[in-house]
Order: C-alpha cells, then sequence, then structure tokens
C-alpha cells in the first residue's frame, strides 16, 4: 500500500502505469457498459408497478452511487495532498471534481426523466433526487474554488479543505433531508425501491454499478494523464517520451 | 429476452420515450467524459511535438545568421 | 500548537482578539445594522410576493424566517476577515504564537455576537408581523440562536477561503449553501413543531449538536483556509 502511493507520487511512474491500466480497463468498461445496458433493457422483466419506466434504474442507481463514492475520493485525495503535499493528490483531486459533477448530472436528469412516468411530474423534491441536487452544488464548489485561485497549489490545499468539511457534512445532509422527507412526505410519492429487488433485476444493476465504477477510474485517470503531461512538458522524460513516439 | 418484437421494444407500452431518451442522455454524456480528455491528451501531445520541431529547426537556423 | 503556550495567556489573546474585533464593530455600527435591516426588509417582500392572506403567512412564517435568516448570515459572512485581509493584519496573525483557530474563533464569536445572536433576539418581531403563533417566537429565537453558531461558522470558512479571490461573492454563496442545508432543516422543523405543539426539544437538541461539532471541527479548517489565502 505505501510503496504505491509512494509511487503513485512519480509522474513517470503514473504515466507509464496508467497508460497500461487504461488500455485494458477501457476496453472493459465499454464491454460491460454494453452487457449491462442489454439485460438491463432486453432481458429483464418489468416491474410490476412502474412497468418499463424502471429500466431508468440501471443508469440511475449507478450514476448516483458512483457520484456519492466519488467524492469521498476526491476528499481523500485532498486529505493525501494536505498531510503529505503529494502532487499527484492534488491531480487526482482536481481530476476528480467534474468527473464526479458530471455523474451526480446523469443521475439528476435520468432522475427527472423517470420521475415523468411514474409521479406525472418532472421534478418532484424526494428526500434522494434533492440530495444529490445538493450533492451537485458540493461538486460544483470545488470546482468553482478551483478554476478561482490563480495559484494551483493554493487553490488545491483550498479545495481539500472545502472536501473535507464537505465529506463530514454529506452524512448529515442526507439524513437531515431524509427526515425533512418523511415530515413533508404526501402519501400518494411513495413507491421507489421499499420493496426488495428481484435477483433478476439486482443482477444486471450490479454489473452497471461496477461499469459505472470502472468508467468513473478510466475518466479520471485519463484527465490526470492529460494534467501530468501538460505540467512536466518541459521534461526530460515527457520529451523522451515523444520522441519515441 | 423479455420483447417479443422491434416495435415492443421500442415503444415499451408507453414508457419507451423516456427510457431511450434518459440512456441516450447518458451515452452522450458519458462518451464526452471520455472523449474530452483524450483529446485535450492529444491536444498538448501535439503542442509537445510542434514544439521540439519548432526548437529542432530554429538552433541551426541561428547558427547560420551568426555565420552570415 | 508545538508551542508550549500557558493556557492564561491563550485565554488572554483569545479575549484580546475578540476585543479588537469587538471595538471595530463598535466603531462602524453601519456593519451591525445592515443584516438586521436586510432581514427586516426582505420579511416584508414575502407578504407582498405571497398576498396577505394571514393563515397562508402563519403557516409559512417558519421557513421564510429561517431562509432569510441564512440569507443575511450569507450577506455579512463574505466581510467577514475581508478588512484584516487587506490591511494585513491576517498576516500578522500567522506570526502569532497563538493557534490559529483559536484567534480565528475569536473573530468568528464577536462577529456572531453582532449578527447571528441580535438577530436571533429582534427575530420574534418579525415573526410577530408574518403572524407566526406565540407558541412558536420563543423557539424561533433559541433555534436561531444555535443555528446562527453553525451558519457564522459555515460562512466564516466560505469567507476565508474566498477572501484572496476577486469578486468571490457568488462563489462564496455556490460553497456555504449546501453546507448549510441541515442547519435550515433542523431550525425550521424545530419552530414547526413547536407551533403545532409537537416535540421541538429533541430539534433543538440536534441544533445544538450541530452547533457543538461545528465549534469543534471548524475552527481549524478556517485557520487552515486562512493559511491557504495568505500564502497565495
Amino acid at each position: 500500500m505505501w510503496t504505491i502511493i509512494h509511487k503513485m507520487g512519480s509522474p513517470p511512474w503514473f504515466f507509464r502505469f496508467s497508460g497500461a491500466l487504461v488500455r485494458w480497463l477501457l476496453p472493459l468498461t465499454i464491454a460491460l457498459l454494453c452487457v449491462g445496458a442489454f439485460w438491463g433493457l432486453l432481458i429483464a422483466p418489468p416491474d410490476f408497478r412502474q412497468g418499463n419506466s424502471y429500466r431508468i434504474i440501471y443508469i440511475h442507481v449507478p450514476a448516483a452511487v458512483v457520484a456519492l463514492a466519488g467524492y469521498y475520493v476526491m476528499a481523500f485525495a485532498g486529505a493525501v495532498s494536505l498531510i503529505w503535499r503529494i502532487k499527484m493528490a492534488d491531480v487526482t483531486m482536481r481530476a476528480a471534481a467534474p468527473v464526479g459533477a458530471a455523474l451526480t448530472a446523469i443521475a439528476l436528469f435520468t432522475g427527472a426523466i423517470w420521475g415523468k412516468p411514474t409521479w406525472g411530474a418532472w421534478w418532484v423534491w424526494d428526500a434522494r433526487i434533492t440530495s444529490m441536487l445538493l450533492l451537485f452544488f458540493l461538486y460544483l464548489g470545488v470546482v468553482a474554488l478551483f478554476e478561482a485561485y490563480e495559484n494551483k497549489t493554493a487553490a488545491a490545499r483550498a479545495c481539500a479543505v472545502l472536501s473535507l468539511i464537505g465529506t463530514v457534512n454529506i452524512p448529515i445532509i442526507y439524513k437531515s433531508v431524509d427526515w425533512w422527507y418523511s415530515l413533508h412526505q404526501p402519501a400518494s410519492i411513495k413507491f421507489m425501491g421499499e420493496s426488495a429487488i428481484d435477483s433478476s433485476m439486482l443482477y444486471p444493476l450490479l454489473l452497471m454499478i461496477a461499469a459505472f465504477y470502472c468508467l468513473f477510474v478510466v475518466a479520471v485517470l485519463l484527465n490526470m494523464r492529460a494534467e501530468v503531461l501538460w505540467r512536466h512538458r518541459e521534461s526530460g522524460w515527457i520529451q523522451q517520451l515523444v520522441e519515441r513516439a | 429476452m423479455y420483447f417479443d418484437t422491434l416495435t415492443a421494444l421500442w415503444y415499451m407500452d408507453g414508457h419507451g420515450i423516456y427510457v431511450w431518451v434518459a440512456y441516450a442522455l447518458t451515452a452522450a454524456l458519458l462518451i464526452a467524459m471520455v472523449r474530452l480528455p483524450i483529446s485535450r491528451f492529444r491536444r498538448h501531445w501535439g503542442w509537445v511535438e510542434a514544439e521540439r520541431r519548432r526548437t529542432s529547426v530554429s538552433s541551426p537556423a541561428e547558427t547560420e545568421e551568426k555565420g552570415g | 500548537m508545538s508551542h508550549d503556550v500557558p493556557s492564561v495567556s491563550l485565554i488572554a489573546a483569545f479575549a484580546g482578539q475578540f476585543a479588537r474585533h469587538a471595538k471595530a464593530l463598535i466603531n462602524s455600527p453601519a456593519d451591525v445594522a445592515n443584516p438586521l435591516l436586510f432581514f427586516f426588509m426582505v420579511v416584508t417582500l414575502f407578504p407582498l410576493g405571497l398576498g396577505p392572506d394571514p393563515e397562508r403567512l402563519s403557516s409559512m412564517a417558519p421557513g421564510i424566517l429561517w431562509v432569510v435568516a441564512l440569507l443575511a448570515s450569507l450577506m455579512v459572512s463574505g466581510k467577514l476577515f475581508a478588512s484584516d485581509f487587506e490591511d494585513g493584519s491576517l498576516e500578522q496573525l500567522m506570526l502569532s504564537p497563538y493557534p490559529l483557530a483559536i484567534l480565528a474563533l475569536a473573530e468568528v464569536a464577536a462577529h456572531w455576537f453582532a449578527t447571528g445572536a441580535l438577530l436571533a433576539l429582534i427575530a420574534p418581531v418579525f415573526g410577530v408581523m408574518l403572524g407566526l403563533p406565540s407558541e412558536g417566537l420563543l423557539v424561533l429565537t433559541l433555534s436561531l440562536l444555535l443555528g446562527s453558531v453553525c451558519l457564522t461558522l459555515i460562512g466564516a470558512l466560505g469567507s476565508a477561503l474566498t477572501v484572496s479571490i476577486r469578486r468571490g461573492g457568488l462563489l462564496l454563496s455556490l460553497l456555504i449553501i449546501p453546507l448549510n442545508v441541515p442547519v435550515l432543516i433542523f431550525g425550521t422543523t424545530a419552530v414547526y413543531e413547536a407551533v403545532v405543539g409537537g416535540n421541538w426539544v429533541s430539534w433543538l437538541a440536534l441544533l445544538g449538536g450541530l452547533a457543538l461539532g461545528s465549534l469543534a471541527l471548524l475552527p481549524i479548517a478556517i485557520g487552515a483556509a486562512l493559511r491557504v489565502s495568505v500564502d497565495t
């Protein structure tokens, strides 16, 4: 574990490692996404209450799950960058923020589209959707704060502080929104995910969650590679790589 | 396979439009999430290559100028 | 914190910092009055926008009062460290042997007395104007007293993060509004519960827990953020 963190701190090593990793992880991700989408759209049976509209679950839930996990990844990278001042941790945090924000956006608009046939409205202030919206704001805050600082080292440290406080706050936000919703809940809208999910629907869901996790890793690594290439464009090892190519 | 015909798959008992729009938008965003950093990487790579070519071309020119 | 400072002088440093900031606030009464005036004016807008129906207004009063209090704290928190940053006294704070978290906390405490606590004490007047039932008035003040501790501390963190950025105002609201959501929910729910005769004590207890947690954690984060802002 320690050696990996230590090696990850070295840009040339990261560059080689991530290149090899992406080369087989990207095709795997695409395959997983295709199989999962095919299974969820064509093979899984329809839900007995919601009919076929529930098939949106296979993108909505994975996006939401990975978006939330992504915030923790970002905050962890921020903590590493604050404590050990490892430059690669800055790069990781910077790369994870827009990817997480995009996943949150996916969870939000698929939730809205799902809401129309289910609740008859594009937007309902449901506890989960509202929490997702707040997570979206938290991500946007980190991205905007990073862009606002001209000194990128300072930007990374400021974002690390913000995302760590956000990490402490996220469980409180989720719990409070949950209570808020159950206090004000109108009786008519109460049928998402209460019943246990059948295994014929669960397997494609798990597959899609795995696929979204892989996609998150691939997208973050690709963003990091572009950033590392730019930061070290003058250095000898990049020049050598370009020369050899 | 749940659906018997392609039309049934397309209509999904009236929910097809919602499901397909959601999947299409998600696919577009996911592709963008992967394509954008790749094109950024290529742009930076091209910049480094061009910079190398520029410096290796300009340095002989400089010596020529000095010689002349 | 590696400096081994006697605790008496730590308290003295806290008090000194508190007094310095309190004096600055007393010398500029406009800064103290502005958030109260803002509160008053925005509360006036709601009956104009929603219509004068007393029943509707009184049912919405807890939410309106709490949202406006949140906005008022948002408005003033941007200025919290601004003058200290401009006149260089933040840099002097960095050189002080005392933990930055404690000194920042002193400043935030003075700020809280002038804005949060004052607003909480005056809020029942606006509650009466909106027709909030009298059962809710005391709980409104108590919830705002506890809640504004969190609001002020979170606002101070936002201010510390954005103080070195030009035109950081809009960014500040983006940073702190999502963090303020639990405070808003607990606060409004406490007042609603008091109005309907429910169990408002547990919601106040939750707010108190949030306030204690913020007091423990946020000064450290504020200190770290101030260091980043001064170093750039």
